[in-house]
This record gives structure tokens, C-alpha cells and sequence, in this order.
């Protein structure tokens, strides 16, 4: 466990190195903010409602949204892939350590530091120039940390799987494009699943998308009560196991069939 | 003239090469191709998902806004296409490489975008052609010869006013080596931008666009023209001409902003 939490700790570090980066990165997430604002704010103009949002909701949705952007880190992750295509797997795999979780204290690690100095800063500004709405209830904010953490499980268990093509495919990047596209559009990143017409919307919310970004949003707005969030929190719970347990399974048939150049 | 010749055949023999390297790999470059073309066609998805729910963005149809997107699209593939590794600087910068270029006897600018030609960004200009078709055919053009003329020029010029945005911000590279996101702001943000009508933005943001950034000239005003349009924005009818003059000055801030940069740029040594 110790190991792990050292793991943790380096991959926050990792990241808190480059300041100048994170202070560009605030920036970007922050335009796009403003601008997909705008693009909503424009649709309420037509109509008071939108799959129960208001204007209100939907501002809100956006800066939520840009600051989980970082932290759920869905684009270009190729770290496992770039193990296994350059070999050097072969070195972590007689390291006394479980290679999934090595990866996911590694991650954990990095999304406390860009929820921390990607996520707020964003949302921060976001809120002093809209009208952005904070959960009403002191509950809803253990509820909402808890379910970005799971968000970020999931998130990682899918970079993860998608990763491990590396072991099958020399393009592995051709199934993380792919990867990338349906992670963005299901997970409710770039429009709300809330805006999706009702057919596409259920099928968003079957798909594990719907964990990484909406599912703690839908929190953070408090659209989920009681058992409702519960439920929330357990579909995130069970996506989370699911993926890992699938990630860990592939990883194994791939490890059985690896063959590294030797040198 | 016979340098600007010169320069030309060696552009086409340096980027020649790469694009034949690209094609060395071709199931690989498929996938590259379609995926480019997937990614950006995500932005297009979120704009069929918005008018899922309403009939007009700031009184501008799906179709019109299927117009803005595709000539947006179009001329930020160009742009993308030909100086998009204009993101590597910090890198090049990092490893020294801007260092032999700036030995070497030909201009620095011309040199670093003649390092690559990404062929797979292909994909994204595919994408906004075929919905440009679409858009074209959708929004039931009264067409004239100054409409079709003005159609295969504001893809163009757009491309070139990019081009200057991105060459003039790739340079925060030569002050902070790790601040280059920055530039995405206005590169991808402002492709993203001039996606929509530029009346729904706030008016600080509109200004902005104007004024500073001329990114409301790579679809907005020419495609008020094209469409026969009021301008929402009540602005003077000449903007809707002046497009090409916009990418004229933008490329050439670019390039002395470039000029600028080089001249205080200070190797990182050894």
C-alpha cells in the first residue's frame, strides 16, 4: 500500500513540475469555457428548457466540464501502449508490483494535482462571469469528489484497455483515436447528455461514457437525490470495477503471448 | 521573383519527401486519415445535437451554421495541414534543433514549416468539404458568379489569416519554453469559434474577433454575403468584402512578430 501511495504522490509531481504549462493550460480550458457558454447560453435563448436544464444548469455543466477536462484526462494518454511497443514492459513486468495499479496510483496522483490547479482556477472564473449555480446541500460535495474519483477510475481503466491494443496492433494510436472519439462524445464532454435527443441519450448513459463526466455532474447540479445519487454513484462503481477487472484480464492474455526483441 | 522560385521548388522537393514517407505506411495512413476526419467531425455532431433542440442559433439556421463549420473546417485543415507543427517549437527549441536552422542559409520561418506536411490532417478538410456540399445544397443558394467566386476565396483567405494567428503565437515559445498551450487557445479555439455565428458570442468576445483577432472574417462576414443575409450584428456591408485583405495584414503580423522573436531568441546552449 505504501508503494502505491509513493506512486501517488510522484505522479502528482509529475505534473506540479511545469507551472508555465499549467498556467497555458488554465488559460485554453477557460476560452473554450467562454465560448461553449456562449453556444449555450445562445440555445436558451430560443427556449427556456432543455431536458430540465436552464440557462443556469447549462453554464454550469460547461465550467464543471472544463474543469474535469484535465483531470478526467480522456485525450492521448499512450503511457501502457508506449511500454509495450518499445519494450521496456518487459522490465516492469519483473517488478514486484501489480502493473494495473502501479498505473492507476500514478493517475490518481496527476488528477489531484489538475483537479486541483486545472479544475478549479477554470471554474473559479467561469463563476465570477456567469450565473453558475453551487450545490445547495453540504452533502452534495462529499457526493461530488467522490464521484470525480470514480470518474477518474473509469476514465483510467478505459486508457487503460484501449492501451493495451499496443500488445496486438503495431498502430495502436488508429484504436485510441477511436477510443478518444466515443469518450468525447458519450461522456457528455463537448454537449450535455441531457441536450441529446432520447434515444441516443439512453444509449450514452449504457455505455460507461456517461461515468467519466456527466455522472458528476449531474451531482454537482443536484439533479441526483437520495437513492437516485446512489444510484449515480454505484453505476460509476460498478463501470469502474467492470473496466478494471476486463483491463487486467486482456493485460494477462497479452503478457502471455508478448515476445520482446532481446538486445 | 526567381527567389521566391527558388524558394518554392525547394519547399516542393522537402515536403515532397515527406509526404512520400507518410504514404510509406499505408493502412497506417488510412487510419490516421479517417480518425483526423472522426475527431473533427465531433464538433459538427454537437452542432446536429444543439439544433436537436432548437430551429435557429442567433437567427441562423442548421444549414447556415453547417456553412460556417464546413468553410471553418476547410481553411483550418489547410492551415493545420501545411504549418501545424508550428506546436513543436518549444520541442525544437528544447533540442537545440532551432539552432542549425538558424545556421543554415535560408529563412528560419520557411525552414521549420517546410519540416513536415501531416498528410493525415487530410482527413479534417475531407470532412469539411463533404459538408460543405451538404450545407450548399441545404441552404437552396440563389447563385451568382460573385457568390461562387467568393466561395473558393474565403476558404483560402481563412486559411491564411490561421496561418498568421498561429505563426505569430507559435513564437511565445522563443519566451516561455512550457506555455505553448496558450497558442491552442486561439489556433483550435478559434477554429472552434468561427464555427458559429459570431453574433451569439458576448460583445467583449465579438469585439475581440473583430478588432484583434481577425477570426470573424475566416466565415462570418463572407458567409452573410454568400447566404444573402442581414448581418445580425448591423454592421457596414464592406466587411463582408475584405476578407482576403484581412489574411493578407494577419500572415504578414505573423511574420513580423516572427522577425521579432527570432532576433531575441537566445539558444538554450550546449
Amino acid at each position: 500500500m505504501r508503494l502505491y501511495w509513493e506512486l501517488a504522490r510522484r505522479g502528482y509531481r509529475r505534473y506540479a513540475a511545469y507551472p508555465g504549462a499549467t498556467i497555458a493550460g488554465i488559460f485554453t480550458n477557460t476560452v473554450f469555457g467562454f465560448m461553449l457558454a456562449y453556444v449555450l447560453l445562445a440555445v436558451f435563448r430560443e427556449r427556456g428548457e432543455v431536458g430540465g436544464y436552464d440557462a443556469s444548469d447549462a453554464v454550469t455543466y460547461v465550467w464543471v466540464g472544463q474543469g474535469m477536462l484535465m483531470t478526467i484526462y480522456i485525450w492521448g494518454w499512450y503511457e501502457v501502449a508506449l511500454r509495450v511497443s518499445s519494450g521496456d514492459i518487459a522490465t516492469d513486468l519483473y517488478r514486484p508490483f501489480d502493473f494495473q495499479l502501479y498505473w492507476l496510483a500514478q493517475d490518481l496522483g496527476r488528477a489531484a494535482y489538475h483537479a486541483l490547479y486545472r479544475g478549479v482556477p477554470p471554474f473559479l472564473v467561469g463563476a465570477f462571469v456567469f450565473d453558475v449555480r453551487l450545490p445547495q446541500e453540504a452533502l452534495l460535495w462529499p457526493a461530488f469528489v467522490l464521484a470525480i474519483t470514480l470518474a477518474v477510475c473509469v476514465s483510467f481503466a478505459f486508457r487503460f484497455l484501449f492501451n493495451l491494443a499496443a500488445f496486438w496492433l503495431l498502430d495502436y494510436r488508429g484504436v485510441g483515436v477511436l477510443a478518444m472519439v466515443a469518450s468525447t462524445f458519450f461522456s457528455g464532454q463537448i454537449v450535455p447528455l441531457a441536450f441529446f435527443p432520447d434515444w441516443l441519450e439512453a444509449v450514452a448513459w449504457a455505455l460507461p461514457f456517461a461515468a467519466m463526466v456527466q455522472a458528476p455532474i449531474e451531482i454537482f447540479l443536484g439533479n441526483a437525490r437520495g437513492l437516485e445519487l446512489a444510484g449515480i454513484l454505484g453505476l460509476q462503481a460498478f463501470w469502474a470495477v467492470a473496466l478494471l477487472l476486463v483491463g487486467r484480464s486482456v493485460f494477462a492474455a497479452g503478457t502471455r503471448k508478448l515476445v520482446v526483441q532481446g538486445g | 521573383m526567381g527567389e521566391v522560385l527558388a524558394l518554392a521548388g525547394i519547399y516542393r522537393r522537402l515536403v515532397g519527401a515527406r509526404i512520400r514517407s507518410q504514404l510509406q505506411y499505408r493502412l497506417s495512413f488510412a487510419l490516421n486519415l479517417i480518425g483526423a476526419g472522426l475527431i473533427s467531425f465531433l464538433d459538427f455532431a454537437a452542432i446536429l445535437v444543439l439544433f436537436g433542440q432548437v430551429d435557429a442559433l442567433g437567427e441562423w439556421s442548421v444549414a447556415e451554421v453547417a456553412l460556417l463549420y464546413a468553410i471553418s473546417s476547410v481553411a483550418f485543415a489547410a492551415t493545420d495541414l501545411a504549418i501545424g507543427h508550428l506546436d513543436l517549437l518549444p520541442k525544437m527549441i528544447r533540442e537545440g534543433d532551432l539552432d542549425v536552422i538558424l545556421v543554415r542559409p535560408l529563412g528560419s520561418l520557411f525552414q521549420v514549416v517546410s519540416s513536415d506536411f501531416a498528410l493525415r490532417r487530410l482527413g479534417k478538410g475531407l470532412q469539411g468539404l463533404v459538408i460543405l456540399v451538404v450545407a450548399l445544397v441545404a441552404v437552396d443558394l440563389d447563385w451568382t458568379l460573385g457568390r461562387a467566386l467568393m466561395l473558393v476565396v474565403t476558404p483560402v483567405a481563412g486559411a491564411f489569416i490561421f496561418a498568421g494567428v498561429w505563426i505569430a503565437l507559435a513564437t511565445i515559445a522563443f519566451w516561455l519554453i512550457d506555455s505553448i498551450e496558450v497558442a491552442n487557445a486561439f489556433t483550435y479555439g478559434g477554429n472552434f469559434l468561427s464555427q458559429y455565428p459570431v453574433n451569439i458570442f458576448g460583445s467583449w468576445l465579438r469585439r475581440f474577433v473583430i478588432f484583434v483577432v481577425p477570426l470573424a472574417f475566416v466565415s462570418y462576414f463572407p458567409s452573410l454575403y454568400i447566404l444573402d443575409k442581414e448581418d445580425p450584428l448591423g454592421l457596414p456591408l464592406a466587411l463582408q468584402f475584405v476578407s482576403p485583405l484581412v489574411a493578407v495584414a494577419s500572415v504578414a503580423a505573423g511574420c513580423l512578430v516572427w522577425r521579432f522573436a527570432v532576433r531575441h531568441y537566445r539558444s538554450t546552449g550546449s
